[in-house]
Formats: C-alpha cells, structure tokens, sequence
C-alpha cells in the first residue's frame, strides 16, 4: 500500500516536470496492475490528489495533441459498455503505448453503472454470498468440525447481513472501478451510445444527442439473464440471478432452472442457507458443459449428499409466480416428446438458463451488421463482420455481447487483445488457455478442452492423447484442512508434451488452475513445467503431482533454463 | 463419498467368461457361427468389488441400472453394502447390462462375477444365455432367450426383482398413485429413500400439505415405537431361509471365535438398593442405568487392571491404557456395541449424555468403527426383560464380559438373624482364563458390589 501511492507520487510529478511520459505511464501502470485486475484489492492506492489528477490529465493531452493522435477524431478509442471488459480494455488502451505514441484517449459510454453485470449482478456479489455459504456449511458440519477438535454451539445467520455484504462488496468494487479508470484519465460518458455511422456514436441520457467521433470503437455491452418463453419472472418468486443476488428472501424449497456455473453456485448458496433445491435440466445430465468426469464428482460432492433433487431431460415449459396463497408452479415437459411429465410446487423459481447478449439499439443496421441470436459477429481478431461477411474497419466486440466465451476475464482479454491491434501489435488470444472457474465448495476449475473434446480432436488430427488423475486426498494440505474431496486431471498428449486441458474439482480450485492456464497461454510443455518446484506442503503440489506423472514419449531432453550463474 | 476408491475396482474383461462361453448351451440355430465369435469378445463380467482391504464378500443392495439399460462408462450399476456404508459401484465400460447373476439381497465373494456386460444390444441375450450357465437360480427360464431372440430389442427378462427395492420415488419420478399427487420437498424424499418411508402414507405438514423431512422422519420413527404395542408378532417371512446381513455376518463369525478361548464364569449377587435410589434421584438429569451400570464396572475395573487386560497371542498380558466399557445393544436386525471410551474418567452425566448419541448413531447405522471396536470390557444386560440370570460369550480381543440380570426384590436373611426384602441383581463374567483366574474375577466383583451397594462414589 505504501509503496503504491508512492509510485504514484513520483508518476505525477514526473509528468508534471514533462519528463518522458511513456515512463510515467508504465510506472502508473506498474501500480494498476494491482489495484485493477485485482480491483479489490489495491485500489485504495490509487486515490492520486485531484491536483495531480489534473496535470496527468493535462500532460495526456498535450502528449495525444503532439503526436497527432486523434487529430480528426474526439477519441483514439470508444468503449461502448463500462463491464469488465470494456474498463479492462480502457486501462490497456490509456497506458498502452504504441510506437512512439503514448497512451490512447479513450472514452467510455456507460448507460447503467460502471462494473456491468460482473460487478453488480454476477461474479461480485455471488462471491460474497458464497463466502457466506462456505463458511456455514463450515460450521453446520458437525463432522468437519469434530475431526478438527472444533466445538461450536449452534452457526446461524442473518439474511440482512448477508445481504448487506453482497451490496457492499458490489459498490466498493463499483468506485473502485470508477475511480482508476477517472485516475488514469478515462472519459466516463453517461447515456446508452448508437453507432450512427463509421467511427462515430451518439450517446446521451434519455434523447441521445451528444455525438462524438473515434478513430476505433468497441462495443462491450454484455449480456442480461436469459428467460425462455413461458416462465413469468415477478421479481419475488420467480426470478433471475439479478434479483437472487439481493438477498430478498431464502425460500424453504427453490426450483432452479438450469444446472449451469449459475444455478449450481445458487444451490451452493441456497442449501448452505437452509433452503432445498430442486433442479430442473434440459440436458440428459446435469452440469453439461463440464468435463464428464468432473460432472460426476460433482454430483456426488455436490449434489447428492446434499438437500438437493433434480429432474433432467425436461423443460420447465411453464412457470408462474405465486400468488393468492398458491405456491409457485413449474410444468415440466420432456425436452424431446415435448409431452408434459409433471407439475411441480414450490416456493420460488431461479431461472438460470444462460445469458443473452444484449446489443439492442446499438444501431448496428446503421453499418450494415446483422446480429447472430443478438449476438455481434467477429473474427479471431473480434473485429465486427458486416452481414456481407466482411470486417468492418475500425470496430470490434468484446465480452459477451460477441458470445465467444461468456466469462468476465475472457472479456477483459478480448479487450486488451483488441488494443494491442489497434496500436499496431497483431494480437491473437487463444481462447483455449482461458480458465474458468465454479466457485462451489468445493470449487471446479477447468481451462482448455474436455476429455471428450480432446478426444474427438485427437481423432480428426490423429495424435494420441493421456490423461492422468490425481486426488486431493493424497495432498497433505487438503488433508489437513479436511478436505480430501476432489480431482485433478491433466489431458495432454504423449508426443510432443502439449497440455491440452486441465479440471480441478476441490479445495481452492479456482485458484489452483492459472498454473495450467498460463502454462497453456505460454506453450509450456508438461516435461518441463514438471521441474518448477512448488512449495510444500501446499494445495498447488495438486497440479506438480499431475505434471510429474505425465508421461511424455519423446524422451528427448527438457529444456530446463541454464542457471545464471554457475 | 469414497468417489474415487472403487474407480479401479470394477469390471475388467475376463478371460475365464470367454472361455466358459464356449461350453455354454448352444444358440438357436439363427446365431450364425460368425456371429457367435464376434460375440464372444464382447461380453464382459461385472466383479464384485472389494470396498475395503479386509472384505472377502460382499452382499449386493440393490441394482441401480436394470436388465436391458444402456450403460456408459462410470454409470452407477449397482449398491454393495460393506461393512461401514453402502457404495455405488461404477461399470468401467459402455455396453448394455445384459443379465444380473446375484440379485439384490445376495451376497458374492469379492472378484466373483455378479452381472454380465454386453457391449451391443444384439448380444444380450447370447449374454443372458451365457449367464444361464453361472448359477441356474438367477438364469432366467430358457424360453425367454428364444423370445429374446426374435425379437430385436430384447425385454428384459422378469427374474430378478432388483431395482423395485426401495417404495420411495427416485428423484426425477412423479410421485403419482391413483391420480393423487404427492408433493414432498427434495430433502423429504431423499430422507424418505433412506428410511424406507413410503411418501403416499405421509402426511405433509408443510405449505399446501408439502411432505417435508419432519413429517417423513415421524413417519419413520412412529411405527417403530408403536410396534411393541400393536403388532406383537415379530416380522420374518416364516418358511423362508434368509441370509445374514453383513452385521449378522460378523456377529456370526466373532461368535465362533470365541470357541478358540479357554473361558469360564463367576456369578455373583450384588444389591441395588442405594444404586435404585440413586437413580431415581439423578434419572431426571438424563443419566440412564446402562451409564451407571458401566460407570461403576469401569471404577471396578481400575483397581482390577487385569480383568481389563485381554490376551492377543496366547503368550501375553495386552494390559490396555483405557478403560473403554462396550455395551451390547440390539439393533433392528442384529447386535452391536457402542463403546463408553474413558468410562472411569467421565463423570456420569457426560457419560449418560455420551450414551445416548452413541446409541441414536447405533440406530441410524452410523457408528464410527472405533465407537464400536475399541472396548476392553463388555457388558450385557437383559434386566430390562425380566431376565433373572445368564451367561455371555466373550468377544474375541477382549479379556471379560459381564452378563448384568434384574434387579428384583428378594427376601434375604441378614447376618443379624433378621428376615428382609432387598433389591438384588446377579452379575455373571465370563473371562479368558489364560489371564483372568478365578480369584482375579472374584477380588473385581467384590470391589463392584462394594461400589453399587454404597454408590456415592458414581457422582463424585
């Protein structure tokens, strides 16, 4: 903490003496790299003086002007969405510096509140209401406890209070967000903004009439729940993950629709909190989407033993919130015979169904672009496709709104991929080494590709393909936290060392995968990340274990780094 | 739980069903001879895993996958009851379940095959007729296998009665009868599964006349405590033999070791008079006769360390640290003894407290094995039934076992020459006499009728 606002001080008054900026910039980058990836964490660093603020702001300018930068335009850059993405995309794009060109300014155009969806109605305040759960269930397990030497009377907990904490930690991350983008000399422009024609967008509250021009545009405008047709959301009883995060009650018995990262992190929530869970699946199996093995695990650490029951293969075709003293209803029909099966009573429903991009009124027919099921057609590079197929020039959509991987980080990445582009570093982001992660407890992680997937890929290409498998009850760490529930897997292939994916489900999961993550990201192969050495005892020797039994077949020397000195 | 253990545990290929495929009946002539050895490659046998180091068999619960369903890999097939909990045992390969050689209820030694794997569905029935050759009781009749031919897809013959074990309704079923619905929150079913409640004669006591796990766990319980009452007569399937459960089993077999120890028995008769007063006094703090009864064995036992010593090689003295005073408990369907640990050092009321969480678990089956296995003195009472006297037989490990009769009044003469009535109860060791002598047993019984006929000591 210190030391941050001390970089900070020196940043300032560096630019304020004209001292090269570019050095300035990366210094005031070097503190954000804490303060807003991590935005929880350091932000509280960053509160630079307004005075300071003021010259940073003035230098950007006077540096953008030199350079002739935007010249004909208001902006080198337009953020349509203030999410994760489009600030993640912002803060590369003000401390990226191009050749000979220091940072871009950039605006961005927010009509709801800055964080979007993860910050106010996702990943955020579920990460509270999980903390929450986590520790109830903690306490209520009797057995954990007493294997612990652990006596505690009677664990209860306030609905409010839990509440409050979910609010809290949202609008703390809210102003955090707000202010390092306001610091770092982010135009924040309220109103819902229009693409009217090439490079230009119309923004503005209620009758958008503030026009401005940029040499490049990004739209990062997310996503909102996805309601099937039928089911009638009121808010109270039957709602989405919107509302679900306020708290408002805990229903004795909740249907959730959908057994997604959604609805199971809910049900880890709900059942912690006393509720019973009822899942309704359209697919064969729950947890579809994760790796087969993993879903299974799952279901049996995460499902079975707990007050949850599911009905699978059928849609919730019909659903009405309760009223008048009746319960709430749910017609479930067989997702194939589409013939009604049952009708289910309970307290409240969760629709968890997935996520819709939300690109309406972006004026998108303005530039001849068709939306695909709403979602925004791009490249690899996410530079927008007109409906002819080809890029439009100068605009890109990152996040959700493109639906490539509907993941916070994943659209932050897009975002900071797409500013590289822009200042003339071709960048490609290779899906495939984004994680994703489930915060249930115990918590699933998982980056690359599914056994199934890497099979059928190894069949097209014709490489072979092992997997190894380890168990959390065979790490000291886990053991002594009682947690020996969980699994690791390594999919790779025995020719060449290549990790192709990699599934965690147990203890701090979600921590645990950004070792295989960047090991993907930076082409590591498993016969030499087996040589870096992990700490002991920790949970990460999960993974060493994984990458030690892996078995590569070349047999060829590992390239481990020649020591510096001798 | 235990996801993982029995991952390696199941269904490999076998040699031996190949080769007993070649002396099995011969097909109907449709099955051409390419066929057969197409085939014959690909049935599979389904083992009896072993769930634990020390499990020699195991006793099938129920069949979660029938005759005739499509399997995949890791699919849940059947349950296996081991000695400490049931487990789903998982199939290692896709394919159909083509024939199951035990039915739920029987047991097989670990290894056996227990139900045949085909891998398409032409060749159940050559599997089913396969399986005719393993055990004629689960084959099922021979003129199912000529309809299972004809026909393609083949029914899955009746025999078995395995998955329609359990009356509550799997999660994803409606809960329907008679066009009456029933309405019961997930943990009510679930419960209702374990207890074997039947959710239709339930009656919800939640929102909208909801089962919810109250009312199935009052279900559960209300019979049982009505039984005595109502239905005297005792419910076994009469003219019927019916195999050991795993509990029985052990019982069964720790009974006959015990004929390898050279035992004998002392009796004496002690009187209760202060112990029943005393009882009366503190039996509304929650302290029970069986924790008193052990409490005053364990103080004994102190002063009488080799009566608490056991002998494990036949050369030895094993004098025991502890004093952990078993106490025989009869359960539904069979015996067991939840262990006091530390019986001299607790004092009563945690001792009765101790006691009764041991015996709701002994109820529920969920005692720990060291709640169970680590006593080093038992004790048996039937003075609840009247029973006057008996003798015990010792469980093998230990050193000694007292078989505790009523407590009943008694006309005694007193050494004064006086006539009078007295609460008396006989106590009966049975000890190891490779350790324990007659003199050892008499010295402890002494100093244990001293403890009850004056038992101030028991409360500190």
């Amino acid at each position: 903490m210190m030391q941050s606002t001390a970089a900070v001080s020196i940043s300032a008054s560096s630019v304020a003496t004209g001292a090269a900026r570019s050095g300035a910039a990366r210094r005031a980058g070097g503190v954000r790299v804490c303060g807003l990836r991590g935005e929880a964490l350091a932000c509280p660093s960053l509160r630079i003086s307004p005075a300071a603020h003021a010259r940073l702001a003035v230098a950007r300018a006077v540096a953008n002007g030199a350079v002739g930068g935007s010249g004909e335009f208001d902006y080198d850059l337009v953020i349509i969405g203030a999410g994760v993405g489009g600030h993640g995309a912002a803060l590369h794009a003000v401390e990226e510096v191009g050749e000979a060109c220091s940072g871009l300014k950039t605006a961005i155009i927010e009509g709801d509140v800055v964080g979007g969806t993860c910050v106010n109605r996702g990943c955020v305040p579920s990460k509270a209401l999980l903390a929450v759960s986590g520790r109830m269930r903690e306490l209520h397990d009797e057995h954990h406890m007493k294997s612990l030497g652990l006596q505690v009377s009677s664990a209860g907990y306030d609905r409010q209070g839990v509440a409050d904490h979910a609010n809290n930690l949202a609008s703390k991350i809210r102003s955090n967000l707000t202010n390092s983008m306001k610091a770092l000399g982010v135009d924040i422009l309220t109103g819902v903004g229009t693409i009217v024609g090439k490079q230009k967008v119309r923004y503005g509250v209620g009758f958008p009439d503030k026009e401005i021009t940029a040499r490049n545009i990004i739209i990062a405008t997310g996503s909102v729940p996805f309601v099937p047709k039928g089911i009638e959301v009121d808010g109270k009883t039957v709602f989405t993950s919107d509302h679900a995060l306020k708290l408002e009650s805990v229903p004795d018995w909740i249907a959730i629709v959908g057994s997604g990262y959604i609805g199971l992190e809910f049900s880890d929530v709900y059942t912690a909190l006393g509720s019973e869970v009822t899942f309704v699946e359209a697919l064969d199996q729950l947890m579809p989407g994760f790796d087969p093995e993993i879903a299974k695990l799952a279901q049996r650490v995460l499902i079975n033993p707990r007050k949850i029951d599911y009905h699978t293969g059928v849609f919730a075709s019909k659903i009405t919130p309760a009223k008048d003293g009746k319960p709430v209803l749910i017609e479930l029909i067989d997702a194939k015979t589409k013939e009604h099966k049952e009708t289910l009573e309970v307290d409240a429903a969760l629709i968890a169904t997935g996520r819709a991009p939300f690109t309406k009124g972006l004026g998108l027919e303005n530039i001849n672009v068709a939306t695909q099921r709403g979602f925004v057609p791009v490249d690899e590079r996410m530079r927008v496709m007109d409906a002819d197929g080809n890029v439009v020039p100068n605009l890109y959509c990152i996040g959700d709104a493109n639906g490539k991987l509907m993941l916070a980080h994943a659209a932050s990445a897009q975002g900071i991929s797409v500013v590289e582009q822009i200042t003339g570093r071709d960048h490609i982001l290779n899906h495939l080494s984004i994680p994703a992660a489930c915060f249930t407890h115990p918590e699933i992680s998982m980056v690359g590709l599914t056994e199934p997937q890497a099979r059928e890929k190894a069949d097209k290409e014709g490489f072979e393909v092992n997997v190894v498998k380890t168990s959390f009850k065979a790490n000291t760490k886990a053991l002594a936290e009682n947690e020996g529930d969980g699994i690791a897997k390594l999919i790779y292939r025995p020719d060449t060392g290549e990790i192709l994916g990699v599934h965690i489900l147990g203890l701090h999961a979600a921590d645990l995968i950004h070792e295989a993550s960047n090991a993907i990201a930076l082409g590591i192969r498993v016969q030499d990340i087996k040589f870096a050495v992990h700490a002991h005892p920790t949970l990460s020797e999960v993974l060493d274990e994984l990458f030690k039994a892996a078995k590569v077949n070349s047999g060829l020397s590992h390239s481990v780094n020649e020591p510096v000195a001798a | 739980m235990a996801g993982l253990l029995h991952l390696n545990s199941t269904l490999l290929p076998s040699a031996s069903a190949l080769r007993r495929r070649a002396g099995a009946p011969v097909l109907g002539s449709s099955s051409s001879s390419r066929r057969r050895c197409r085939v014959e490659a690909k049935i599979r046998e389904i083992f009896m895993p072993a769930l634990s180091s020390t499990m020699t068999e195991g006793k099938i619960v129920s069949w979660t996958a029938a005759e005739g369903d499509r399997l995949s890999k890791g699919d849940p097939v059947v349950v296996v009851e081991s000695d400490k909990a049931d487990m789903d045992v998982e199939t290692f390969h896709d394919g159909f379940l083509a024939a199951v050689l035990v039915p739920a209820g029987e047991s097989a030694p670990v290894g056996s095959a227990i139900a045949l794997l085909a891998e398409s569905e032409e060749e159940i029935p050559v599997a089913q007729s396969q399986a005719a050759s393993f055990s004629p009781s689960a084959a099922p009749p021979p003129p199912q296998e000529t309809a299972a031919e004809e026909a393609s897809p083949p029914p899955p013959p009746p025999p078995p009665p395995a998955p329609v074990a359990v009356s509550a309704p799997a999660p994803p079923s409606p809960a329907t009868q008679g066009g009456a619905r029933v309405v019961a929150s997930p943990y009510a079913k679930k419960l209702a599964k374990d207890l074997a409640v039947d959710l239709f004669s339930v009656t919800g006591s939640g929102p909208g006349g909801r089962i919810v796990a109250k009312d199935v766990e009052a279900a559960a319980t209300a019979p049982k405590k009505a039984a005595p009452v109502v239905a005297a007569r005792p419910d076994v399937p009469l003219g019927s033999t019916v195999p050991f459960t795993t509990m029985q089993g052990a019982v069964s077999k720790n009974m006959v070791e015990s004929l390898a120890v050279p035992t004998f028995r002392v009796g004496y008769t002690i009187t209760t008079d202060a112990l029943d007063q005393l009882y009366k006094k503190i039996k509304s703090k929650g302290v029970t006769m069986s924790a008193l009864l052990a409490k005053a064995t364990a103080m004994a036992l102190v002063q009488h360390p080799v009566v608490n010593a056991s002998c494990r090689d036949g050369k030895s003295f094993t004098y025991n640290s502890s004093i952990n005073i078993a106490v025989a408990v009869a359960i539904d369907g069979g015996l067991i003894t939840p262990v006091l640990q530390d019986a001299d050092k607790l004092d009563i009321y945690s001792l009765s407290r101790k006691w009764k969480e041991l015996v709701d678990k002994a109820r529920a089956k969920q005692l720990q094995p060291h709640e169970y296995n680590s006593g080093t003195f038992t004790l048996s009472n039937l003075g609840m039934f009247g029973v006057d006297r008996f003798d015990a037989i010792l469980p093998p490990g230990t050193g000694a076992i007292m078989a505790v009769g009523a407590s009943q009044p008694t006309v005694v003469g007193t050494k004064d020459g006086r006539i009078g009535m007295k609460n008396q109860m006989q106590v009966n060791v049975t000890a190891d006499h490779r350790i324990i002598y007659g003199a050892d047993l008499a010295a402890f019984l002494q100093t244990l009728s001293t403890i009850i006929e004056d038992p101030k000591d028991l409360t500190f």
